[in-house]
C-alpha cells in the first residue's frame, strides 16, 4: 500500500473536526504550494536546469530552509539520473516521496508529562513577539479543561505589561499566576513558582519567560539561569522546554532553534500564527537539521485554538493535492 | 544551522577558478549570479523579488567589463550592493509632517511584530526633536496591551490616551484625535491591534479608523525575521490601507533581514525606521546601504563608524590617535579608551556589526565578550601607580605582584594584560600608519587584518 494511502486512512480515523482546523489553517499554503508544483510539472515537460530552479523556488517560497531544499534537489537529481527519468511527469511520485520523507520522523508530538501525582514543569522560550504568553494561556486552558490543576509563572519581568497580560489569561481560564514586580529577577520568580507549585501540589506549572533575541548572550545566560534554578528545585524538571516559533519566521528560525537549544535545552517547538498565509516550512528544516519535533500549533486567536501537532495531518494538509491524486490513480492499478 | 557563508567568500570561490583566464564569460557571470541568488534566498528575500533582481544585476554585469578587474568578485559585489541599496530606497526617507498639526501616524502590522514597543520608541524619537506626541491605545484585544503602552508612555513621559478595552477602536481613535487637538499635541500615534492580513473583519476596522483619522503616515511594522511570507503581508496591508512607510523591527538579532527588500519591492514604500534593541531609544533611521551589506552578509561597518562618531569625544579621539601614532599610548589612555568603547553600547552588539564577526563568535568560545572581565582589567590598571601607568616598562616582577594583590587578580592575569597591551601598542602603530595617506580603504583592510589575525583585544 502506498504511503499516501496509509496516510489517508489513518487520517480518516481521526476526528473530522481537528483535521478541518488543520485544513482550514493551512488552506492557503496547500493550494499555493501544490498548484505551483503541478503547474510546473505540466508546463515544463523536460527536466532541465530551469526546472530544478523553479522547483527550488517553490520550496523556498514555503520557507523550507535553503539548505534543506538544496539537499532535496540534489537527491532528486541523483534519483533522476539513476532511474533515467526524462519527463517531468514521471518525477512527481519521486518528488512526493521525498517531500513526505522530509516531514516524517519519529513522532513525539505528545508532551512529556511527569508521573501522576508529580508536578510537570513546562518552560516556554523564544524571541520577542512570537506568542509565548498567549500560548501559555491557551495551554493552561487546555490542561484545565482536562481537569488538571495548573499554575503559571510570570517570568517575563522585562516587557511592559507582560505580567498583566498573563494575569488576564489567568483570570480568563481560572488559573493562579505567581509573580513578582516588573524588573525582578526572573529566576527568583521561577524559584517562587516551583515552591508554590510544590506546596499547592498542582499538576502542571507553566513558566513564561521574556522574549529575547538569541544572539544576546547576557539574556541567554539569564535564561540558562532560569533553567538551572528550575532544575535544582525539581530534578526532573523542566519536563518540556518549548521554543515558540512564529510561522512567518524565515531562515532565522534555525538560528533560534540552535541557540535556544544550547542555552535552555529545547525539547520541542510550538508553531504559532499558522492561520495566516505563512507556511511554517522552516519547521521542516529544523526537524531535519536539529531533530526537534513540533509539539503544538497555534491556529487562531481563540482559547481553544491550540492543537497538538500531528505530522501526518501536517503532511496531508501541505500536500493534499498530491496525495489525493495518487490515491485516485491507485485503485485502478490495484484492480 | 545554516552556516551563512558570506557572499564575498562564495564569489571568491566562483572566480578563483577564473584566475589567469583573463576574460569572464557569460557562463561565469551566470555562476556568480547563482551564488548571489542563494545568498539572497538565505537572507529570506522573497524568491520572486530575487528573480527580478538577478535579472537586473545580470544585465549590468554582462555589460561591464569585469575581466579588467583583478577581483571580478568584488566588481560583482559592488554592482549587487549598489542595486540592492537603490532598490531599498536609495536615501533615507523622513517622517511626514502635516501642514496643520497634529500629524497623524497609524501603526499597523501582524501580531507580535512590535507595534506597541515601536509606538513608544517613535514617541521618544519625536520628543527628542522637541515634539509633543500623544499615544493612543487602540489595541483592545490583546490582554494588557493598553497597560503596556501606558507603561511605555510613563517611561518616556508621553501622554497615553485610552478609553479602556470596552470601546471600539474606531471610537477611541476619534476621541484620541480630538484629545490631541485640545491638548496641543503636534504628533499623534495610533497603536492598533496586531491582525492577520487575511482577517477581513479586523482589516475592515483598520480601514474605518483610517477614514476617520486621515493619517499622514500609515506605517507597517514588520519583524525583520519574517520569511517568504513578507510579500503577502505587505501587499495585503498596502492594498487595503495604502501604506506610507515601513518600520523594520528586531534588527538587533542575527537575522539577515531580507524581508526588508521584499517589503520594499512589493509596496514601493520606503523603510523609514529600524528598531535595533530593547531600549526605548533604539529606534533609528533606516539606512538602505547598510541593510544591503547586511543582507549580503558583509557586516555593518558603517553603523559602527557612525556610532563611534556619536559616542566618542572627537577631541579625545584625535589626541588618542596622535598618541597611538607616536607610541605614547599609556595605560591611562587605555582606561580612557575602554571608557569610550563602552559608550558605544554592549560589546557584543559592537562585535556583531563587524563583518564576519558573527561567524567568528560562533566558532570561538574565548571571544565571548565578558563585561565582567573588563571590570577586572580596569581593576588591574587602577592598581598601578601613576608612574607605572605612564611607563609600563617599569612593571617588573615585584610590582606586578603588588598590582595583582591590589586588584584581587592573579599575577598571570596581570602578565597577560601587560603582554596584550604591548601587542596592542604595536598593532596600533601599524594600524595608524595604514590609516595615513592611503585613506580609509587601507585602514579598513588593516582593521580587518588586525581583527582577523588573532583577535587580541585585551578584553
Amino acid at each position: 500500500m502506498s504511503f499516501f494511502k496509509k496516510l489517508k486512512e489513518s487520517i480518516a480515523s481521526k476526528t473530522e473536526a481537528v483535521t478541518n482546523v488543520f485544513k482550514e489553517g493551512l488552506a492557503k499554503t496547500r493550494t499555493a504550494f501544490v498548484e505551483k508544483v503541478e503547474e510546473l510539472i505540466t508546463r515544463r515537460k523536460k527536466i532541465d536546469e530551469e526546472f530544478y530552479e523553479e522547483l527550488e523556488e517553490i520550496l523556498i517560497g514555503a520557507d523550507v530552509g535553503v539548505n534543506t531544499v538544496m539537499k532535496l534537489i540534489d537527491e532528486l537529481r541523483a534519483e533522476v539520473k539513476k532511474r533515467k527519468i526524462e519527463e517531468a511527469a514521471d518525477l512527481q511520485p519521486v518528488l512526493s516521496e521525498k517531500l513526505v520523507e522530509l516531514l516524517k520522523g519519529d513522532d513525539h508530538a505528545e508532551l512529556r508529562m511527569a508521573p501522576t501525582g508529580q508536578i510537570t514543569v513546562i518552560l516556554f522560550v523564544g524571541v520577542n513577539g512570537v506568542g509565548k504568553t498567549t500560548t501559555i494561556g491557551k495551554l493552561a486552558h487546555k490542561f484545565k479543561s482536562e481537569g488538571k490543576s495548573v499554575l503559571m509563572a510570570a517570568g517575563d519581568t522585562f516587557r511592559a505589561g507582560a505580567i498583566e497580560q498573563l494575569e488576564v489569561w489567568g483570570q480568563r481560564v481560572g488559573v493562579d499566576v505567581i509573580k513578582q514586580s516588573s524588573g525582578a529577577d526572573p529566576a527568583a520568580v521561577m524559584f517562587d513558582a516551583v515552591q508554590a507549585a510544590k506546596q499547592r501540589k498542582v499538576d502542571v506549572l507553566l513558566c513564561d519567560t521574556a522574549g529575547r533575541l538569541q544572539n544576546k548572550s547576557n539574556l541567554m545566560e539569564e535564561l540558562n539561569k532560569i533553567f538551572r534554578v528550575i532544575q535544582r528545585e525539581l530534578p526532573e524538571a523542566p519536563h518540556e522546554v518549548l521554543l515558540v516559533l512564529d510561522a512567518t519566521t524565515g531562515q532565522n528560525a534555525l538560528s533560534q532553534a540552535k541557540l535556544f537549544g544550547e542555552k535552555s535545552g529545547v525539547t520541542g517547538l510550538v508553531l504559532t500564527k499558522l492561520d495566516g498565509t505563512a507556511k511554517g516550512g522552516i519547521v521542516v528544516a529544523i526537524r531535519n537539521e536539529l531533530n526537534l519535533p513540533v509539539k503544538l500549533v497555534g491556529l487562531g486567536e481563540k482559547m481553544g485554538d491550540l492543537q497538538t501537532f500531528d505530522s501526518e495531518q501536517f503532511v496531508h494538509a501541505l500536500f493534499a493535492g498530491l496525495i489525493s491524486r495518487e490515491t485516485e490513480e491507485q485503485p485502478p492499478a490495484a484492480n | 544551522m545554516a552556516a551563512f557563508e558570506s557572499l564575498s567568500n562564495r564569489l571568491q570561490n566562483v572566480f578563483s577558478k577564473l584566475k589567469g583566464k583573463g576574460k569572464v564569460s557569460e557562463a561565469d557571470v551566470n555562476d556568480a549570479m547563482r551564488e548571489v541568488r542563494l545568498a539572497l534566498l538565505e537572507a529570506d528575500v522573497n524568491f520572486k523579488v530575487v528573480k527580478d533582481f538577478i535579472a537586473k544585476v545580470k544585465e549590468k554585469a554582462i555589460g561591464l567589463d569585469v575581466s579588467k578587474s583583478f577581483t571580478p568578485g568584488m566588481v560583482i559585489i559592488d554592482i549587487v550592493n549598489k542595486e540592492l541599496t537603490e532598490l531599498m530606497g536609495g536615501t533615507q526617507a523622513k517622517l511626514a509632517k502635516a501642514n496643520k498639526p497634529p500629524t497623524v501616524i497609524m501603526m499597523v502590522g501582524l501580531q507580535g511584530a512590535g507595534k506597541t514597543t515601536t509606538s513608544g520608541k517613535l514617541a521618544k524619537l519625536l520628543q527628542k526633536g522637541n515634539h509633543k506626541p500623544l499615544l493612543v491605545a487602540c489595541d483592545i484585544y490583546r490582554p494588557a496591551a493598553i497597560k503596556q503602552l501606558q507603561v511605555l508612555g510613563e517611561q518616556i513621559g508621553a501622554p497615553v490616551f485610552s478609553l479602556g478595552d470596552k470601546t471600539s477602536p474606531v471610537e477611541i481613535a476619534k476621541a484620541g484625535l480630538q484629545h490631541a487637538k485640545d491638548n496641543g499635541n503636534d504628533y499623534i500615534i495610533f497603536d492598533t491591534a496586531g491582525r492577520l492580513h487575511i482577517d477581513e473583519e479586523l482589516m475592515d476596522e483598520l480601514k474605518r479608523i483610517h477614514e476617520h483619522v486621515k493619517p499622514d503616515e500609515v506605517l507597517l511594522v514588520v519583524d525583520a525575521m519574517t520569511g517568504q511570507d513578507a510579500v503577502n503581508v505587505a501587499q495585503s496591508f498596502h492594498d487595503q490601507l495604502e501604506l506610507s512607510g515601513v518600520v523594520l523591527t528586531k534588527l538587533d538579532g542575527d537575522t539577515r533581514g531580507g524581508a526588508a527588500l521584499s517589503v520594499k519591492a512589493v509596496t514601493g514604500r520606503p523603510i523609514k525606521f529600524a528598531a535595533m534593541g530593547e531600549k526605548i531609544d533604539s529606534l533609528e533611521p533606516f539606512h538602505p546601504e547598510r541593510m544591503a551589506s547586511r543582507i549580503l552578509g558583509m557586516g555593518d561597518m558603517l553603523s559602527l563608524i557612525e556610532k563611534a562618531q556619536a559616542g566618542i569625544d572627537a577631541d579625545k579621539a584625535a589626541e588618542m590617535e596622535r598618541k597611538m601614532r607616536t607610541a605614547e599610548f599609556t595605560f591611562d589612555d587605555f582606561l580612557d579608551q575602554m571608557e569610550q568603547v563602552r559608550k558605544l553600547g554592549p560589546l557584543d552588539q559592537i562585535m556583531d556589526m563587524l563583518p564576519g564577526m558573527n561567524k567568528m563568535k560562533g566558532g570561538m568560545k574565548d571571544l565571548k565578550v565578558d563585561e565582567k572581565q573588563i571590570g577586572r582589567i580596569e581593576a588591574i590598571v587602577r592598581s598601578m601607580t601613576k608612574e607605572e601607568k605612564q611607563k609600563p616598562e617599569l612593571l617588573n616582577h615585584s610590582r606586578r605582584k603588588r598590582v595583582a594583590a591590589g586588584s584581587g587578580t592573579t599575577i598571570v592575569e596581570v602578565n597577560r594584560l601587560i603582554k596584550q597591551f604591548d601587542d596592542m601598542r604595536r598593532m596600533m602603530k601599524q594600524f595608524s600608519s595604514m590609516m595615513g595617506p592611503k585613506g580609509p580603504k587601507g585602514g579598513k583592510k588593516g582593521l580587518k587584518g588586525m581583527l582577523g589575525r588573532k583577535m587580541k583585544f585585551p578584553f
